[in-house]
């Protein structure tokens, strides 16, 4: 097997297909990354860690087919430290001689026998352009669970109805919902997926070289061992599915509010930033709204205090509520607007916290960002 | 109420230089001892000892003349009997003794609001700021001798040094119904003699190691390469003791020092194997805790078990929550899950205990709510047993695993 490539081309490949590779891989085998170049001239890159799979497919300049495997993070690290100049790579026998202008390094093959095959792609369900869903994706899984031991909060959950994909997270303190508009291939379509919420942001955000993103499900609307794939550009990547238990959510956003306030999104971030920096992790920024302006206080009478006062458009009832900071912050840096709105009932009951609009604009808002308060005692 | 009482007497004197050594120890002599004696006054001059007669009490107080004897404090009481029986025997009765300390710490206020209370019994007072309104250290520590002999009817020993370290064992120099005057310039010639047990922070096994090393006395110790000792002790300790043995003692005296932790801990009348009756005691005990925890405003954010086998031998688990809490059932469960990951079911304990540590303010505190949470949970019926036993007293409502038949006594 041999083949020629731009070192751009395949440094950029090889970088993609590596990002899936396992740090400590359960085999072997698993820390490889499998080339091969098939009869009609392209070249795929894989690699597979039992969860989610990557490959990428480049056409060629020249290419002999074959097939091998080598060291994944070490391929990656020598083509991107490559010069300028096209790449040859030359396997002979257990060799793999990777030449670029003057330089030239032997790699060991992995035995590719041993390798695992990678999971079919499901049948594709539909397509959305790939900017507008890794935006999306983007804004939900800042709110997924961090923490391994609620497996079922570090997803994000994918709720597919015709034309409408709805994407939610929780991590308990605050619930992102997104939905967006898709092509479903059949209109009626319909599915729910739980999909690894770290492993969706990663995906969405790197398949955004091509215009429009394929979503591919498999057992459609089915519970247990579902796969999801995504392909765009030449890329195409599958993730196991988590166990679709979620909270149902959709009881716990509030709809009727007392007041809300809306607020010029990056004054309110430099602010929130500013006052946060006396309070620990954990402890509350508070914020007062009156009349035409918000007072934010974080730190208590022990130790140190900050307060800074913000111009802010109150309708309905003063109040005194206090947040996580740092869930605020996540929240402002995710509704994507220069003007945000956070909708209140009581200091004890779940905020919103939406891209504001101008009056009379009474549509639902297609993301919503709910942020539970942090109870002041006495 | 040390143990340690082999330190040599020395001459109760109040008239050396007190120059420099605003930090007095004020310390009540044999204080459960001598408040029992005020309504006993018959045994006056005779061996008392206080403490529950049971087969696993301790003592808690012996008078003077019971300590000589060998009797002293946290011995078991059937040792205490065994070393003198003639000793009268009274069980504690710790609401009258906290009377009294309660009293005894209001005069100490009245001195100077620069008091560290460390135990019911004794406490630290820098007395620098009083000189111009009472006069020096040495007059104050006469003026508070007299004034709760007055007012209480029991005597106190009180050390004035230029630091708590030295005032202590100054109080405990002149014991009892003494006031010992360490002056500022002679604190080396006062510790050197003395032996290292006499030291703060030298247990009987620092003793013994220090033993092994051939260091007898303070003044043998300090002659010792800080380095040595380091090697010998640790970092911490051997700097700590090395400093201690030239009479450097930077510690402040610190008014109000909040509760470090608050604990229960339970000896079976019978050592226990049965996980069931262990997690029952955790139960009751996490129910203390967390009821005293609420009484005083605390809530803690590291929960500890600690367990003793049979063998006396003890372990200590413990585990910091994500938020502090003053809620039994949360308590009961890490209680319950350090237990179970002690790997102790069917090993027969001794005792048990249940300790809440990382203490904050209440009031201070505050808690992220979480998605969906109820309104009202257990944090809010528990707070309605505290109002229930505030009104009908202890045992009002309680875990139905922890009600008991009524005739338990003659439970087979």
């Amino acid at each position: 097997m041999m083949f020629r490539v731009d070192r751009d081309v395949l440094a950029e490949a090889v970088a993609w297909t590596a990002r899936s590779l396992p740090a400590r891989p359960s085999v072997p085998v698993l820390a490889g990354m499998r080339l091969e170049v098939t009869e009609d001239q392209q070249l795929k890159l894989s690699g597979f860690d039992y969860e989610v799979s990557a490959e990428v497919t480049l056409d060629l300049q020249t290419g002999e087919p074959g097939l091998v495997l080598v060291s994944g993070r070490l391929l990656a690290e020598i083509t991107r430290a490559l010069p300028a100049q096209p790449v040859d790579l030359v396997v002979d026998g257990a060799k793999a001689v990777v030449t670029c202008g003057s330089a030239r390094f032997t790699l060991l093959t992995m035995p590719v026998e041993d390798y695992p095959s990678l999971p079919a792609m499901p049948p594709a369900a539909g397509r959305v352009g790939s900017d507008v869903f890794a935006s999306a994706v983007g804004q939900v899984a800042v709110a997924a669970g961090r923490d391994d031991t609620l497996p079922m909060l570090t997803g994000v959950r994918m709720e597919i109805d015709g034309d409408t994909v709805t994407l939610a997270a929780t991590d308990r303190y605050r619930l992102a919902v997104r939905e967006l508009k898709w092509q479903p291939d059949q209109p009626e379509f319909s599915a729910i997926a739980m999909i690894p919420g770290k492993t969706l942001a990663d995906t969405a955000k790197s398949l955004t070289t091509g215009a429009e993103v394929e979503i591919a499900l498999s057992s459609a609307g089915g519970t247990g061992e579902g796969m999801i794939g995504f392909s765009s550009g030449g890329r195409r990547t599958t993730t196991r599915l988590l166990d679709p238990e979620f909270p149902k959510y959709r009881s716990l956003l509030p709809t009727e509010f007392s007041a809300h306030a809306d607020l010029a999104t990056g004054p309110f971030v430099e602010a929130v930033k500013r006052v946060a920096l006396v309070a620990e992790r954990n402890t509350p920024v508070r914020l007062a709204f009156r009349g035409g302006e918000v007072v934010l206080e974080a730190g208590s009478g022990d130790e140190a205090q900050a307060v800074e006062a913000l111009p802010a458009e109150l309708h309905g009832d003063e109040i005194n509520i206090a947040f996580n900071h740092q869930f605020l912050l996540e929240g402002l840096g995710a509704i994507d607007s220069d003007v945000a709105r956070l909708s209140f009932t009581t200091s004890t009951k779940p905020a919103i916290l939406t891209g504001g609009k101008p009056e009379g604009d009474d549509s639902a808002p297609d993301y919503r960002y709910l942020i539970m308060p942090i109870r002041l005692s006495g | 109420m040390s143990r340690k009482q082999q330190v040599p007497r020395v001459a109760t004197t109040g008239s050396a230089d007190d120059t420099g050594c605003p930090i007095l120890h004020v310390d009540m002599d044999a204080f459960y001892a001598s408040v029992e004696l005020l309504d006993r006054p018959e045994l006056a001059g005779t061996p008392v000892i206080i403490g529950a007669a049971g087969a696993r009490g301790v003592v808690l107080s012996a008078t003077y003349e019971a300590r000589r004897y060998g009797v002293h404090s946290a011995m078991p009481m059937t040792r205490a009997m065994r070393l003198c029986p003639q000793a009268t025997i009274i069980p504690p009765s710790h609401g009258k003794y906290s009377v009294v300390s309660r009293g005894v710490m209001e005069i100490f206020q009245t001195v100077t609001p620069q008091v560290e209370p460390i135990a019911s019994d004794e406490a630290f007072l820098d007395v620098g700021g009083a000189r111009r309104r009472l006069g020096s250290p040495a007059r104050v520590a006469a003026m508070i001798r007299a004034q709760v002999a007055e007012r209480f009817g029991i005597t106190c020993s009180v050390g004035v040094a230029s630091s708590k370290f030295v005032a202590k064992l100054a109080s405990r120099q002149c014991k009892p119904d003494g006031l010992l005057v360490v002056p500022a310039d002679g604190v080396v010639e006062f510790l050197h003699p003395l032996p290292v047990g006499a030291l703060w922070g030298v247990g009987d096994r620092t003793e013994e190691a220090l033993l092994r090393l051939g260091i007898k006395t303070v003044g043998d110790l300090a002659r010792v390469p800080v380095a040595t000792l380091r090697r010998e002790l640790g970092h911490a300790a051997g700097g700590h003791l090395s400093a201690l043995a030239w009479g450097r003692d930077e510690r402040e005296v610190t008014p109000h020092v909040p509760d470090k932790s608050i604990g229960a801990e339970e000896t079976f009348a019978a050592d226990v194997d049965d996980p069931e009756t262990i997690r029952r005691e955790l139960l009751r005990l996490s129910e203390k805790v967390a009821a005293r925890l609420r009484a005083g405003g605390h809530i803690g954010r590291t929960v500890s078990v600690k367990l003793r086998r049979a063998d006396f031998t003890t372990i200590t688990r413990s585990r910091t929550l994500r938020e502090a809490t003053d809620v039994t059932q949360e308590i009961y469960v890490t209680a319950c899950e350090l237990y179970a990951a002690a790997d102790l079911a069917r090993v027969r304990l001794r005792l048990v205990g249940v300790r809440m540590e990382n203490l904050l303010r209440a009031e201070a505190s505050v808690r992220q709510l979480t998605l969906g949470e109820r309104e009202s949970g257990w944090r809010e019926a528990e707070r309605a047993m505290d109002r229930a036993v505030a009104r009908f007293g202890p045992g009002a409502v309680r875990p139905a695993s922890l009600v008991r038949p009524k005739f338990d006594g003659i439970d087979l």
